[in-house]
């Protein structure tokens, strides 16, 4: 059976490039390597929720038609529409990235990427702030203390902290396993003492554990080598490994941010505690910040999405510029999608601008609050959609998604996702990947190149050759309608 | 009729594990959907809420509201605070407002939870009829 190595996984912005694949007829059946996201891709693109036939919606029902028809109608609604959205691209390849934004000229619509909902606050952050940066292979190599912020690897990149960071075994800097597993076992062997002693004296009452609401810090053992810290809102399983969790209250990162500041500029905090946290405990934190030899803050969601959003980023980074007074520090956003930074990355080659490019004058224009896809559906002022390799419907708030189900509602994507059953036309396209080649950027703006491992199913088009055809329909019927003037 | 118990609480939305190796199944899948139709609880609040794991609750915002099955938080403590994955269930109830800079507010959003024995978890198909009228 052919193994294929070195496969690019195409699931999430970590983009490990080190899975085997093992085909039989035509098929993946073995994953080697990849992490549970990983393998539920690659063993299931091919299952009962693929979309195998182009399909219109005719009298409120999905009905099959071929490609040649729906290429038309969805050339049509485009070409007709004032004010379409274009919207997804961050689960395909800069190559078919890069047609979307001719398409979006062509029509004069609002080309937006799905990093409006995950790290555009960070992108206006940054182009405020600045940010230094690196990439993950010398994080890798040399760093000796790893921030999460906000984000939990653990089930969003299950492989960063095995691949890049403190599990990693890099040239400077060692694995971070074994004392994670002897740090397991001491834990384990704290828990069978308390339970042995409750069952030595369990006719005492059993002792009350103090109110929730008392604040008690992850148990950590202080070991040699790489160390982690963690800071969230809930115990995350990524803070359950850490040297130091750091629990912060909702909403409240950026007074934590700003306590941690101030106490790596020697300040003294006149409260006992901020955002819920002891002071002392934060005392420890920022300690083992100033005194590490290369930190690398990462941050997720949990700051771009909770109040503050991008003001949180600027104090982050803000935070790692101080602590390059003292020591050497980088940042660097969790990317989610697998090519959100590629689709970033290709609009601004192309407009100028990451996202929320706004070509309704003739030229590109950038002012997410007011091009932002979201903000656009909120206002109601969209009156058709072209959805690519993204699932609007079920990941907007409620409101937004209500006015792009009213829209004529153009997908192009391989499953059948909650937008795909919303749409007027949709059109199945190859998983970019797997039966499609491309490049992808990594979470730190390295380009990879994905690979194509199987054929896709009879018929069916990559994302970049559909918006090929839709685009050269659209001039076709422009052009007719020129003439016709 | 004794007066239902109901719980003031910041709502948090995020990714789970499941809900990712879900997502790359299919969206219809029923991993998927058991995946993201659930809100997490911690234990004692739970116990004030008077629900098991695997009861039916209503998660209410001032922005709509929905019913998803409760689940015991292996991330405890966290009083007050309740979190359902992303997903369609979630995004009925989070708050929409991007104040002026694209990003909807999806973490941190004041929320009540009230047990609902008596109401259903929505499936997918039912959900998007009655939140969107098409599908
Ligand atoms: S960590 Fe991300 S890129 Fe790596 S195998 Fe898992 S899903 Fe794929």
């Amino acid at each position: 059976m052919p193994v294929v190595k070195a496969v690019t996984c195409p699931v999430c912005g970590s983009l490990c490039d080190d899975i085997e694949l093992t085909i039989e007829n035509g098929r993946i059946v073995k994953v080697k390597n990849g992490c549970a996201m990983c393998e539920a891709k690659f063993l299931g693109y091919c299952g009962e929720h693929r979309v195998l036939k182009p399909m219109i919606r005719k009298n409120g029902e999905l009905v099959k038609t071929t490609l040649k028809e729906a290429v038309r109608r969805a050339a049509e609604i485009l070409a007709e529409a004032n004010y379409p959205v274009l919207y997804g691209w961050s689960n395909t390849s800069c190559e078919a990235i890069s047609v979307g934004i001719e398409l979006a000229e062509e029509v004069g619509g609002v080309i937006d990427n799905t990093s409006v909902v995950c790290h555009g606050p960070s992108i206006l952050s940054i182009q405020d702030v600045g940010i230094p940066s690196c990439t993950l292979g010398q994080i890798r190599h040399r760093a000796d203390l790893i921030v999460y912020w906000g984000s939990n690897p653990w089930s969003a990149h299950p492989r960063h902290i095995e691949r890049y960071t403190a599990f990693s075994e890099g040239r400077f800097e060692k694995s971070a396993w074994r004392s994670y597993v002897n740090k397991v076992k001491a834990l384990v062997g704290r828990k069978k003492i308390q339970s042995a002693i409750k069952r030595l004296f369990f006719k005492k009452p059993v002792p009350v554990p103090p109110p929730v609401s008392e604040y008690k810090p992850y148990p950590s053992i202080t070991k040699e080598g790489r160390k982690l810290i963690v800071i969230d809102v809930r115990r995350t399983k990524s803070a359950e490994i850490a040297d130091y969790f750091v629990q912060v209250e909702p909403n409240k990162d950026y007074e934590l941010l700003q306590a941690f500041r101030a106490l790596i500029r020697d300040q003294e905090l006149e409260v006992d505690k901020v955002a819920g946290v002891p002071v002392e405990y934060l005392e420890e934190v920022a300690d083992a910040m100033v005194s590490c030899d290369f930190g690398a803050l990462f941050f997720g969601l949990g700051l771009t999405m909770s109040s503050g959003k991008l003001r949180n980023i600027d104090a982050a980074l803000s935070l790692v510029r101080d602590l390059n007074m003292r020591t050497k520090f980088v940042i660097m956003p969790m990317r989610g999608h697998f090519n959100v930074t590629g689709a970033n990355t290709v609009f601004t080659w192309q407009t100028g601008y990451p996202y929320a490019v706004d070509f309704s004058l003739g030229y590109p224009r950038y002012n997410p609050g007011e091009t932002s896809v979201v903000d656009v559906l909120l206002r109601k002022e969209s009156d058709a959609a072209l959805i690519v390799a993204s699932d609007p419907v079920s990941n907007f708030p409620r409101k937004a998604a209500e006015h792009l189900v009213e829209n004529p509602l153009i997908v192009i994507d391989p499953h059948m996702n909650v937008t795909a059953q919303m749409a007027d036309v949709l059109i199945p396209s190859a998983f970019v990947g797997i039966e499609a080649s491309g490049t992808a950027y990594r979470m730190d703006h390295v380009p990879i190149p994905l690979k194509k491992v199987v054929n896709p199913p009879r018929g069916i088009l990559p994302d970049e050759e559909i918006l090929r055809r839709i685009l050269a329909e659209v001039r076709r019927i422009k052009k007719k309608m020129g003439e016709a003037a | 009729m004794e007066e239902k118990p109901k719980l003031k609480v910041t709502l948090l939305t995020g990714r789970t594990i499941e809900q990712g190796a879900g997502k790359e199944r299919g969206k219809s899948s029923k991993e998927y959907v058991e995946s993201v139709s659930v809100c997490y609880i911690d234990p004692e609040d739970m116990k004030k809420l008077g629900v098991k794991d695997g009861t039916n609750i209503q998660v209410s915002t001032a922005f709509g509201s929905v019913v998803v099955k409760a689940k015991k938080s292996l991330r405890a403590p966290h009083p007050g605070v309740v979190f359902i994955p992303y997903g369609l269930w979630a995004n009925v109830v989070v708050d929409p407002e991007t104040h002026g800079i694209g990003m909807p507010s999806f973490k941190g959003i004041p929320a009540t939870v009230e047990p609902a024995p008596d109401k259903p978890v929505l499936g997918l198909e039912e959900l998007l009829k009655t939140v969107f009228r098409k599908g």
